[in-house]
């Protein structure tokens, strides 16, 4: 067990090199950022050259890499334009698009989870084709029009909530942003429970322990569930990164001030050091959940055994 | 206390089914009050682009703050624009190019130090000199000895400015090196605010929390969230705040912005989506107010590309003009928000201002045979396409860029005779102008610093000015412009600006689309709401409750 | 079969680029199993029979028939728009503007005045082409870069692998919002080029996995013990019995893609006029959605019924090629 997390870990280390090094390029991409900090005229060269030389803008961009990796493993992730630190924006939005990512997951697993056992269970019922219909719709729109129409309507129309989140972001304000942000995801649950059950119902172990007489329930929960839960984990594990680095649309839309905010932001303005410092936390979390959703196999099912 | 949050949160979740609205931590919206001026207004703000340095703030965002934390020596007079004395008692001078400049006394930056001519003269030395990367460093550039504080390359030989000398406590002169008559109107802007020595000891902690000599001092400042403001009791000034207080939450999309004024989430938003213009009635009734701006929407052209400057192309330039239904497009798009355009100025100035209401003529009227003959007669639309290059990252761009495009097809009568090209952001955008990659016309709009005619034809027409994009270039009219600003006598002085637009507009050097309204709209909290012409609220006026 | 952890195509792919997806597959070499149970079996046994019981099944399906024509309509329509609207989409009137349904119009006009029923037949051939060349794209380059990395298995793959997650790890609204921000042209390649660049991790996993489970096979190590070549045994043996996963994966991103689309010009990094899209109408039209709903219903009512159209043909699709169901 030790060896393989060992292992897992060394295998991060390309991929997050190789996974930073690519948005680095990408944000270099885009050009020069300076421009756009002179409002509608040229800035005046002998500022614009200074500010290159202050950011290291002039360095070739191999360079300026290197020195940005350097400064990141001590912990130093750079400066806004605005004059702001990276690491101070970043300590204002993570805790936001956490709160948001938790409500969305938690959406996800527990209507998204329950969907698919009824439906797996009941196949081809009049419930099991509306739930599946609903599914297909619910992918079939895009989630910014969900957004707008949600905000629309639950926010102004009928004032049940406010249309945007505070500052604090209350995990009660983030209750619909989150279902809109969980909206495609909770379908695909949905939809992989329903399989997975309703392959595993035929299966031995289930035939034999309904032949032993145990309880329904218990069937269901600790066998057929159980053993079928593999697949959506590994869904909801991989999911997690996109939720928080995907949340700029829903993000956008209730002006939650997170890490999709950020991003938008950054890459609007050109912010090389926001961009990247954000997608290099994004990258870890996604690399850490992927590792800890092979860890939960094993405890799902016994069969396997990491070396 | 992860108990408690649990707790709330299952509170609140039951709240929330129960179709009730209060939960949560909101409130910033200010509660109790009433009508003794301490009750709290919110609205909508964007993150500043830039650090809060007056000399370094160039955008609006930034400068909503500026404008309630900081007086200069003059202020623009938020109805009328003209610029009268703040903190200055008087500015003499007898040529045009040396100026005394006497502080009141009495005025005091929130922390208790006192408002002298040091604190105007470091301020202005700090905004002018190169290390301090400050963005407005070209306001000072007439300033004796700004090309040793900040020369064009290399770096600097001295950190002052030669031309500032403090001569009293509250006394200072400035030498220009050229004749500028209308240089004290300049200083109502930002950048030329006094500072507090605590912003050169301490600038990190400066910044976190910037400390001026207006009306607000900042209580708090959540980076890329919100910041809020309190009144300052102790201000001396005569335009005290009228509110306990003013909290600026960032929004991405003032669609948001909007939807959360109408939910009664928000009190102001001075940005109003042209999407929702048409509803302002309905949602807001009288709360909406629409006032001229010195803002003035063009497309320029790049002169630099050999098929828009060979003979022939104003001719082209004049049809597009001509092509293009700005009644229509201001009616329908911006509903009413803006006016077309019918000079290179804006309407804000005034007559007496140098603002000439028709000076375009028929060339800025929508006449789609004339329009067609125009552009036949010039050679046709080089590439026999018009791209209109603009940014889609802020503002309601898209929309105007698609309706001027039509109503120019429509008048050629070719539907592919001009595209809208969209740029994802406006860094890009102004990277491609910087690097004169333009092929065609594109979005260029100004607004104001001050409301001066001189600032709305100098920085853009004169030659290898700072937002002459289009490197247009005419000697005529660099002459008059030197002329003018020579002149000691105002009137003189717009006279000769006035002659030199009218070179503007014989070549037509950039085609005038319309002048922008501020927009603004606010809850039934709010009154004496107002809009200053450079569009931003006059947060100091506004009574809540 | 309950040991493998489960299959990849079941797995679904689903949120498409939206991150999502795949599976345990890609630690397959890390995963030791106790023994129990036969490998793979099931579909790859009999692959002409699979492929031909699937057509059986798949003719007398109606969701099959169903989403199959409206796949046929649309692609028609989008090689010949001019048949059901006789309109120009870029010939707009200001003076219309947001007018709802009127004789000749049914479904009104859009916030310049453009026609919507014009515009959303013509968008047709955009949105298809966006999601079928971009599926196509990710298929060809995923399967490829999977299928030689399950296959040959040892560094190749680790390497493969690693590349794999790396492009995996970036976000694929901010990189289109990144990669897209600059592009100048006006035509849908940008976008195409974009999607394959960030998607083809997800189909690359799932074509890995098949072709280790197909690698296995009996008749693979009997056709490698009789001496085939690496090509032979690629071409002849694995990729007929690998490829059903990938194609029902495919058959749903396609919708995916489409809806990427949408989205990304939301942000303002889609398509460009004059280019006629959904996208484009959609996200103009969401800022309108109080004064005008029809200029987002229809538009927006269009690609929905498009991605679903694609999504029920690749779930018909998936449940034909798994015996397990029948």
């Amino acid at each position: 067990m030790g060896r393989y997390v060992a292992r897992r870990l060394l295998q991060m280390i390309p991929v997050f090199i190789g996974a930073t090094l690519l948005i680095f390029l990408m944000v270099n991409v885009m050009g020069d950022p300076i421009a756009g900090l002179c409002g509608d005229r040229q800035c005046d060269p002998a500022t614009a050259a200074q500010l290159k030389r202050e950011f290291g803008l002039d360095k070739p961009v191999w360079q300026q890499y290197l020195t940005y990796m350097g400064n990141v493993f001590t912990g130093d992730f750079g400066t806004a334009f605005n004059g702001q630190k990276v690491t101070e924006l970043m300590s204002t939005a993570f805790p936001v698009t956490i709160r948001l990512t938790v409500v969305a997951i938690v959406i996800e697993v527990v209507v998204g989870i329950a969907l698919g056992v009824v439906t797996g269970l009941r196949r081809g019922r009049p419930i099991d084709t509306t739930v599946l219909l609903l599914t297909l719709v619910v992918i079939s729109i895009p989630t910014f029009v969900t957004g707008l129409l949600l905000q629309l309507l639950l926010g102004v129309e009928w004032g049940w909530i406010k249309p945007s989140v505070s500052t604090d972001a209350t995990f009660s304000e983030l209750i619909v942003p989150g279902l809109v942000l969980a909206s495609v995801s909770l379908a695909y649950v949905t939809r992989l429970t329903r399989t997975s059950i309703a392959e595993n119902r035929r299966s031995d172990y289930v035939r034999t322990a309904v032949a032993k007489g145990l309880p329904r329930r218990r069937v269901i929960i600790r066998h057929l569930l159980r053993n079928s839960l593999i697949p959506v984990v590994t869904f909801i594990g991989t999911d997690i990164g996109a939720l928080m680095g995907g949340a700029i649309v829903t993000e956008r839309i209730f002006n939650i001030h997170g890490v999709g905010f950020q991003l938008y932001q950054g890459i609007v303005r050109q912010n090389t050091q926001t961009v990247v410092g954000f997608v290099t936390v994004l990258v870890l979390v996604f690399l850490v959940a992927n590792l800890l959703v092979d860890l939960l196999y094993a405890v799902l099912d016994p069969r396997i055994r990491y070396a | 206390m992860r108990g408690a949050t649990h707790a709330k949160w299952a509170a609140c979740a039951a709240a929330v089914a129960l179709a009730a609205t209060a939960c949560g931590g909101g409130g910033s919206s200010g509660s109790g009050g009433g009508g003794d001026g301490s009750a709290v207004l919110s609205a909508s703000w964007g993150d500043p682009q830039n650090p809060l340095e007056p000399a370094n703030t160039n955008e609006v965002q930034g400068g909503k703050v500026l404008d309630m934390v900081f007086r200069g020596l003059k202020r623009y007079d938020p109805k009328t624009g003209k610029a009268t004395d703040m903190l200055a008692d008087k500015i003499e001078t007898t040529d045009s190019q040396n100026f005394t400049v006497t502080v009141k006394s009495g005025w005091k930056f929130s922390n208790g130090e006192a408002v002298t001519a040091k604190s105007f003269v470091d301020a202005w030395n700090y905004g002018a000199s190169l290390k301090n990367n400050q963005k407005n460093a070209y306001f000072f550039g007439y300033i004796e000895g700004y090309d040793k504080t900040h020369p064009d390359s290399g770096s600097q030989s001295a950190d002052t400015l030669t031309g500032l000398k403090v001569t009293g406590t509250n006394a200072f002169t400035v030498k220009l090196t050229q004749k500028f008559s209308t240089f004290p109107d300049t200083l109502g802007y930002a950048a030329y605010s006094p500072l507090p020595s605590t912003f050169f000891s301490d600038h990190a902690g400066w910044l976190k929390k910037p400390v001026g000599n207006g009306p607000y001092t900042i209580s708090s400042y959540t980076k890329g969230s919100q910041m809020q403001l309190k009144k300052w009791d102790g201000y001396t000034g005569a335009d005290k705040a009228q509110n306990g207080g003013v909290t600026l939450k960032v929004y991405t999309d003032n669609n948001t912005a909007y939807t959360d004024l109408m939910a009664g989430n928000l009190d102001l938003v001075d940005d109003i989506p042209a999407s929702q213009l048409k509803n302002v009635k309905s949602d807001l009734g009288g709360r909406y107010i629409n006032t001229p701006a010195g803002i003035i929407q063009t497309l320029a052209f790049p002169y630099y590309d050999k098929n828009w400057n060979k003979s022939g192309s104003d001719k082209v330039r004049q049809g597009l003009s001509m092509a293009i239904n700005r009644d229509q497009i201001t009616t329908t798009i911006f509903q009413k928000t803006r006016t077309p355009a019918t000079d290179w100025t804006s309407p804000v100035l005034g007559t007496a201002g140098g603002f000439q209401d028709g000076l375009c003529g028929d060339s800025c009227k929508y006449n789609p045979t004339e329009a067609k003959k125009l552009v036949q007669e010039g050679g046709g639309i080089p590439g026999g396409q018009v791209k209109i290059t603009y940014n889609a990252d802020t503002g309601s761009h898209k929309e105007w860029v698609d309706a001027v495009c039509n109503s120019i097809n429509n008048a050629l009568g070719n539907d592919k005779a001009c595209v809208g090209n969209p740029v994802g952001t406006f860094a890009d955008f102004r990277n491609q102008i910087g690097q004169h990659k333009m092929t065609g016309p594109f979005r260029a709009g100004w607004q104001m610093d001050y409301p001066l005619i001189q600032n709305f034809l100098q920085p853009l027409y004169y030659t290898n000015a700072s937002s002459n994009d289009g490197l247009w270039s005419n000697k005529d009219f660099d002459k008059l412009v030197d002329q003018a600003n020579a002149e000691t006598d105002t009137s003189k002085a717009i006279k000769l600006f006035q002659q030199a637009e009218g070179v503007v507009r014989d070549n037509m050097a950039a085609i005038p689309l319309w002048y922008q309204n501020g927009s603004a709209g606010y809850s039934d909290r709010l009154s004496n709401v107002a809009l200053n012409p450079f569009s931003v609220p006059v947060y100091n006026e506004i009574k809540v409750g | 079969m309950p040991e493998q952890p489960f299959e990849p195509d079941r797995a679904i792919a689903g949120t498409g680029m939206g991150g999502a997806m795949d599976l345990a597959t890609s630690e397959a070499e890390t995963l030791e199993k106790t023994p129990g149970g036969p490998e793979g079996t099931g579909p790859q046994e009999k692959p002409r029979s699979l492929w031909s019981d699937a057509w059986r099944d798949l003719r007398r399906n109606p969701v099959f028939i169903i989403s199959a024509l409206v796949i046929l309509f649309l692609i028609v329509i989008s090689l010949w728009p001019s048949l059901i609207a006789s309109g120009n989409p870029l010939k707009c009137d200001l003076a219309k503007a947001q007018e709802g349904s009127q004789p000749g119009h049914p479904f009104g006009y859009d916030g310049q005045g453009c026609d919507v029923y014009t515009r959303t037949v013509y968008g047709t051939r955009t949105s298809v082409t966006v999601g079928v060349l971009a599926t196509l794209g990710v298929a060809l380059f995923g399967s490829v870069l999977g299928g030689l990395a399950g296959f040959f298995g040892g560094i190749w793959d680790s390497i493969l692998s690693r590349l794999t997650d790396i492009f995996f790890a970036i976000p694929v609204v901010l990189g289109g919002l990144v990669l897209l921000s600059v592009v100048t042209s006006n035509t849908v390649w940008p976008v195409i080029g974009f999607m394959v660049l960030l998607g083809w991790p997800q189909i690359s996993r799932i074509a890995r996995g098949s072709v280790i489970t197909a690698k296995q096979n009996d008749y693979v190590q009997a056709a490698r013990a009789l001496g085939a070549s690496n090509s032979r045994l690629l071409l002849r043996h694995i990729t007929p019995n690998a490829v059903a996963p990938v194609i029902v994966v495919a058959t749903i991103a396609l919708g995916t893609y489409i809806s990427l689309e949408a989205t990304l010009s939301y942000l303002g990094v889609g398509l460009k006029p004059p280019t006629v899209s959904w996208g484009i109408d959609i996200s103009s039209a969401s800022q309108y959605i109080r004064n005008a709903p029809h200029m987002l219903l229809w538009p927006a009512g269009a690609l929905a019924i498009t991605v679903l159209a694609f999504i029920m043909l690749g779930d018909a699709v998936r449940d034909a090629l798994d015996p397990k169901l029948r």
